[in-house]
């Protein structure tokens, strides 16, 4: 699997630091990612975990530290070095972002076939027909049917709506997802279905992802690799399991404990 | 026969941080190897630190002392100190685990989630599934159900699909915990006839088997893990 094969990290986050004034939003995150890995930032409201999330995925600067991207040709780059031309390349093609409220990462007033196709004409495909077949390729991908591919996502469901913003981003076959609370606010039921859309979806084509959630039973179910993050630190790191059945830190054990059984 | 697994001065305790820091000892000095074809037993009473030492071979619990050494080709691997890809790789194609708790999840079929960890180890779908079927059906599961999520399954058909889901692949070094508890007689002599075939082909075993007469059956070895208890060490 690719997730073992590559001797080579995909990200490499160094020391990534971001004060908001006096406050601390992150502090001192370090951590690789591997191609394959699926990577779960968990933590409370107000830890800082989003603030990291925004950090790696260029949409807000660190204070301090570095984060390096291996792009297509294998090199390595600083991503707050490269041209604006670059980075905006970067988060249309290599790059996706699930937001949790699928409105922030969908275009509400055109189709949802135009939703996914922007994506594929921001790399340069210019053929309707192509564009329209892909887009409902993947619309059947996320279980949302063809007749609806000409409607806009406002007459979507919550769930709809959310399985279209994961189309959108999958259409130009990223290496790197980020995703924040993509499960948040939905139905049990719709979840549990995103859930295991998205697993299918991030083994088949081998995505790395790093996610923001509070829900530890979507980081077991989703992740390799968790981090517990608390008043802007990583207090704890590792493998999932291991993480969550054998927490090592106070927090972690608390975080761990305070799940409702079903 | 070669040696797969050694544990060596393994130690752990649990700090119970949010009951005033306790610190629960669990074991200390476990110190014990396991060959090829080889079924060793770990026997005590609950609580003596048997799931502990066999989730601590899986990487499922961390190592606090000691190291756990397991043999892959001419490689030694020490799970205890392996980097977290390191430990899935090492469950992906070293070592397996049969448990009889089952994870479900939401809308994988009973058959997908048997097939899952061959297809992990590059088997075709197709032949994934159909050593999935054969599994379950000398599991005595249903057929009509193969094609459900277990999620509403019986507790026993659960433990079934699950005990299929841990034999279904070829792993070097397998633990079985518990695999047989709470199972009818029929299923017990077929999970005793699979903890059979994979020491023919030289899966190197480590059990909890409350369950005496399958005990008789397939431990090589049983080793008392009261022996290891930490405060007698201490």
């Amino acid at each position: 699997m690719s997730l073992f094969q590559s001797d080579e990290p995909l990200l490499q986050v160094h020391n990534v630091t971001r004060y908001y004034g006096d406050r601390v939003g992150c502090s001192d995150v370090s951590f690789d990612l591997w191609p394959g890995e699926v990577l779960a930032i968990v933590g409370e409201s107000g830890s800082g975990k989003t603030t990291l999330l925004n950090c790696l995925s260029t949409r807000l600067a660190p204070t301090a530290g570095a984060i390096e991207y291996r792009m297509r040709d294998g090199t390595m780059r600083n991503l707050y070095q490269l041209t604006e031309a670059e980075r905006r390349l970067l988060m249309r093609t290599d790059w996706g972002f699930v937001h949790q409220n699928a409105a922030d990462g969908l275009r509400m007033n055109v189709s949802a076939g135009a939703n996914v196709g922007e994506r594929l004409m921001a790399i340069g495909d210019r053929h309707y027909g192509n564009i329209r077949s892909t887009a409902d390729d993947w619309l059947g991908r996320v279980e949302i049917d063809s007749d609806r591919i000409d409607d806009d996502p406002r007459s979507f469901s919550g769930g709809m709506r959310q399985r279209l913003q994961i189309a959108r981003n999958l259409v130009t076959r990223p290496r790197l997802v980020f995703m924040d609370e993509p499960t948040g606010g939905l139905d049990v039921s719709v979840q549990a279905r995103l859930l295991d859309l998205l697993r299918r979806l991030v083994s088949d084509l081998g995505l790395s992802v790093v996610i923001v959630t509070h829900d530890l039973a979507v980081a077991r179910l989703l992740s390799h690799r968790i981090m517990v993050m608390r008043y802007g630190n990583v207090i704890e790191a590792g493998l999932t399991d291991q993480v969550l059945d054998d927490p090592r830190e106070p927090y972690s054990q608390l975080l761990v404990s305070s799940i409702l059984q079903v | 026969m070669p040696v797969r697994l050694y544990l060596n001065n393994v130690g752990k305790s649990f700090t119970m941080h949010l009951q005033g820091g306790t610190v629960i000892p669990v074991v200390e000095k476990v110190e014990f190897s396991v060959s090829a074809g080889e079924c060793v037993v770990l026997g005590g009473p609950s609580g003596a630190g048997k799931s502990s030492i066999l989730k601590m071979i899986y990487g499922n619990y961390r190592c606090d002392k000691g190291q756990i050494l397991v043999t892959i080709g001419d490689d030694i691997v020490n799970v205890a100190g392996a980097e977290p890809r390191q430990v899935l790789k090492l469950r992906e194609d070293t070592i397996g685990y049969v448990s009889q708790f089952l994870r479900t999840i939401p809308r994988v079929s009973a058959e997908d989630v048997v097939a899952e960890p061959l297809v992990a180890q590059g088997a075709s779908e197709e032949e994934a599934v159909e050593k999935a079927r054969s599994l379950l059906a000398r599991l005595n599961v249903p057929e009509r159900l193969w094609t459900l999520p277990p999620a509403t399954f019986s507790g026993g058909e659960q433990q079934r699909v699950n005990i299929a889901r841990g034999f279904i692949a070829h792993y070097p070094i397998l633990l079985l915990d518990e695999p047989t508890a709470s199972l009818d007689a029929a299923n017990r002599a077929v999970v005793v006839r699979l903890v059979q075939e994979k020491k023919e082909q030289g899966v190197a075993m480590v059990g909890i088997l409350h369950d005496q007469d399958v005990r008789e059956e397939i431990a090589d070895r049983i080793i008392d893990v009261t022996t290891f208890a930490a405060d007698v060490a201490a």
